[in-house]
This record gives structure tokens, sequence and C-alpha cells, in this order.
């Protein structure tokens, strides 16, 4: 079974998020889908400003065997983007909740809460 | 229901992650694939290539047949146990497969298939035999009775560590050059290979296979996935029967030509389809020279017009993403094309499709 911490929320799609204190949330990929990907070579972020309708493709990550795209978990502006993760792609693998890819704020903070917690994912994961 | 090699159970044992490859249950890797792919280049990896087909062609004509029935020419094996790699292709000139046929008697070769192409294969042989009306026996080995496993030892110490698994096929595998085989009691040992690296492909009594493996890997052989496999051989500038070519597409626009044998007058199923097409594509090399990942199916611009990626992926030995590309005819080596990335037009540098041999980058 794979790793899902259960003090984040977790999208279907293999996203997971984090709430910041300033309401902005930080979204990387989970340790099931790193793990189901394969070493990673290849990240790329959005730009920090830009605007995603939430389920819209913000982000891909490349292994060695295939492209995934990464979804924008809910509707919002870029606020951050981790540089550390598209220069040393294989930190996703080594530890996919420390190696975020970006923080998002949120148009509607509200959506945060109708993401799924880590024992609902858990179980669509595996 | 997919099919299982007799190593299936094995590769569970060792935590292999497991995917359906065309029908089959096998291993892509088993924990990391880059780990794998820099083990055969440094050292020594071993792939279970059960799921591979081999057929025996026995019979008073079978030189005759496989004389007609593939694109390259058997008549060059003339030593008992040399290999020759050549494409069977259907009459329109397109490949039915990609195979290795070893030359063992006058009357006994053995030929190693695909593994989503052998039913097929089989079938195309046994209706050959009979419309050319050839005294040649055709008998599949993978499945049934009498079947075998085949596993690949690849890397710069393979041949040690066989010779130290089974030391008594020493004396007759030490002295064997590139693309030979010699059989040894129950073994088949071919010094042939899928990853640009010296090495082993044993073929034996797949009742035999699992305890081979298991010795092996005591011996501190990697196991090795399906996703090394397809690196080491991406890097090593090998065709992918269903990707780089298929039976829409001709040997000579496949990188192929050096195996197939036209200028004589042997006749060959095929061969008058590709004398009337002669070549339409390159196929060549490309190495990205953005930050990103070739993949199969982008497109590629060159000042000639379109072409497409058939196979890439990311080299492990050059630290960049390699793949092998379908271009027209008068792009040249050494010229900057670009590569159409998920609406993105990348810089990619056109290069012989060898990119690393022997643990080392050819570029």
């Amino acid at each position: 079974m794979s790793n899902a911490p259960a003090n984040l929320k977790y999208t279907a799609s293999h996203e997971w998020m984090l709430l910041n204190a300033d309401g902005s949330v930080t979204v990387g990929i989970t340790d099931h889908a790193q793990e189901a990907l394969g070493d990673l070579v290849f990240v790329e972020l959005p730009e920090v400003g830009a605007h995603f309708e939430a389920e819209k493709e913000i982000a891909v990550v490349e292994s060695v065997k295939a492209a995934a795209d990464v979804y924008a978990p809910l509707s919002g502006t870029v606020s951050e983007v981790n540089q550390a993760a598209v220069d040393a792609p294989e930190s996703v693998n080594q530890d996919s909740y420390a190696a975020w890819l970006f923080k998002l704020t949120p148009d509607n903070a509200g959506d945060l809460d109708k993401m799924l917690d880590a024992a609902a994912y858990q179980a669509i994961a595996d | 229901m997919l099919k299982k090699t007799v190593l299936n159970a094995a590769h569970r044992a060792m935590n292999a992650r497991m995917v359906d490859f065309g029908g089959w249950d096998m291993p892509v890797n088993y924990g990391s694939q880059i780990e794998e792919h820099n083990a055969v280049r440094n050292n020594c990896g071993m792939f279970d290539v059960s799921h591979m087909c081999p057929v025996d062609v026995v019979g008073p004509d079978c030189r005759a047949f496989l004389s007609r029935l593939v694109a390259n020419d058997v008549a060059k094996l003339q030593i008992s146990g040399k290999a020759l790699y050549a494409a069977m292709l259907n009459d329109a000139g397109g490949v039915i497969d990609d195979l290795i046929i070893y030359f063992l008697t006058d009357t006994r070769f053995r030929i190693v298939v695909n593994a989503g192409t052998a039913e097929k294969d089989l079938a195309w042989m046994q209706g050959k035999v009979a419309e050319w009306k050839m005294d040649v026996t055709i008998t599949q080995r993978r499945d049934g009775v009498n079947n075998l496993g085949i596993i690949a030892v690849q890397g710069p110490n393979a041949r040690t560590k066989v010779w130290e698994v089974l030391p008594q096929t020493k004396a007759a595998t030490e002295g064997l050059k590139a693309f030979f085989a010699a059989e040894v009691d129950q073994y088949f040992i071919a010094s042939t290979g899928y990853t640009g690296e010296d090495g082993y492909e044993i073929m034996l009594p797949a009742g035999e296979a699992e305890a081979l493996w298991n010795a092996l890997h005591k011996a501190g052989v990697a196991p090795c996935g399906l996703g090394a496999r397809d690196t080491l051989r991406l890097e090593a500038g090998m065709n992918l029967y269903g990707q780089d070519m298929d039976e829409t597409v001709s040997p000579l626009d496949a990188g192929l030509a050096w195996t197939v044998a036209m200028k004589d007058d042997r006749d060959f199923v095929g061969k008058s389809a590709l004398t009337a097409a002669g070549q339409q594509k390159q196929f060549l090399g490309l190495i990205l020279l953005d930050k990103g990942v070739l993949r199969g199916h982008q497109q590629v611009i060159t000042k000639q017009g379109n072409g497409e990626i058939t196979s890439g992926s990311f080299s492990p030995t050059l630290q960049q993403s390699i793949a092998l590309a379908r271009l027209p005819l008068g792009v040249a080596i050494g010229d900057e094309v670009e590569v159409d990335i998920r609406g993105k037009l990348l810089k990619a540098k056109v290069v012989k499709p060898v990119f690393a041999r022997n643990g080392k980058s050819v570029i």
C-alpha cells in the first residue's frame, strides 16, 4: 500500500493538496502516482500568475516510461512553482510529498473541503 | 486472462511491477528502471524473454524455404551456430516480423520471433510450406510440451556470470563471436541480445528456467524489466516491432536496408514490391536539444517536410532525450529540426541512429 499522509487532501487523478496559512494550496503528485510512473526524468510547471480551471492540465511529469498530465485540483491562480522539482525530477520519486510542484490561490476557499481525504484516496489508489 | 511465462512467480517474489505487455503479464521493473538500465551498461543484468517464441524449422528443404521466406539471405549462414537477423515480409514488402535465424545443421534451423506476432508468423510460415510444397516441419517451442524458457543475460560481466553459474558451458561458449549460438546439453546459448552490450541469450527447458534465474540472481545478476530493455535497445539503435516498423512499413524505410539482400537473383517474398517502391523515407536518430522527452508519434518538422518519431524516451546513458524517427529523404545527419511536443516546437539534432554501445555514448 502506498503512503498517503492524513493531513493532506487528494484527487482521484492522484494529486495531493496542503492548505497553507496564507490560504494558498500546495500541490504535488501522490506516492502512488510516482510509483506507477517510475523514474521521473522531466517536470514541466505552469507560469506563476496563470489561472487554471479545476481539472484542466496544469503541469506535466514524464518518466522514462511515459508522460502524465497533472490536473489543477481546483480553480485558482498559480502563486509559486517549485523549480527544485524541475531541476531534479528524481526528487519526486524520493519523496513526492516533500517535492511539491506548485501553489495555487483558490478562487473559492471552500473547494478544498470537497476533496478526498486520505482514507478515501487510499481506497481508490490501492 | 493474461499469459504468464514460467518465471512469473519468480518476478512476483522479487517485487516486480507487472504490466500487460501484449497479452503477457510481464515485469516492467523491479524498482528503478534507470538502475536496471545502468546495471546492464556497467555490470550485468538479466531479462525474462520467455514470451518470445522459438520456432524449429526442420527438414531437407529448410534452407530453400528460409531463402524464399525472409529478406536477408540465409546463404550467409555457412558455419554451424551462426545467427542472422532478418525481416519476414508480406507481398507488399511490409514487415510481418523481424526475427533471428540460427543455422544448426543443413536440416535444422531455429528461429526466434516476437511475442505478439508469434501466432500470425507461424500461420504465415505454415502457409508458405504448403504453398511451396516443401519438405519442412515448423514447430513452435514456447507453449505446451517441450517448451523452452529464454533468459537474456547482458552486460560487460554477463559471460563471466553465466560461466560461474553454468561452468559446463564455458568451453563451448567462450570462443563465441557475436551472433553465434552453441548447444551444450539442454542449453542453447547464443551471443545475441537487444541491449548493445555483450552477453548471452539462453534457451533451456522451461521447467529449469526458474532455477537458472535464481542462481544468476544469487551470483549478483540484476533482474531487469521490459522498461530497461526498451531504453537499452533504443540507445543501441535497435528497432522494436510494432513501433518502428509493422506490416505497412518497408524495411527500407525502417533502417533495415542492411538486412535486405537485394543484389543477386534470389527471389523472396516482398522483393518485387521493394524493388518497385525503393526507399521512400530515412530512418535516423534524434537528440533533443531543449528540455523534454521525445515520444513515439510526435511530429518532426524539417526543411524537407514532416516526419514522425517512432520510438523515443530519456537516455540514461546520455542524460538527455533520444528518439528514432522516420524522416523525409534529404534530411542530413547534423541538421537541426523541430519536434512538436504538446504544441511547443522544441529543437532536436539529427544523428546516426545509434546512441550508446558497450557502456558508452557513441554520439
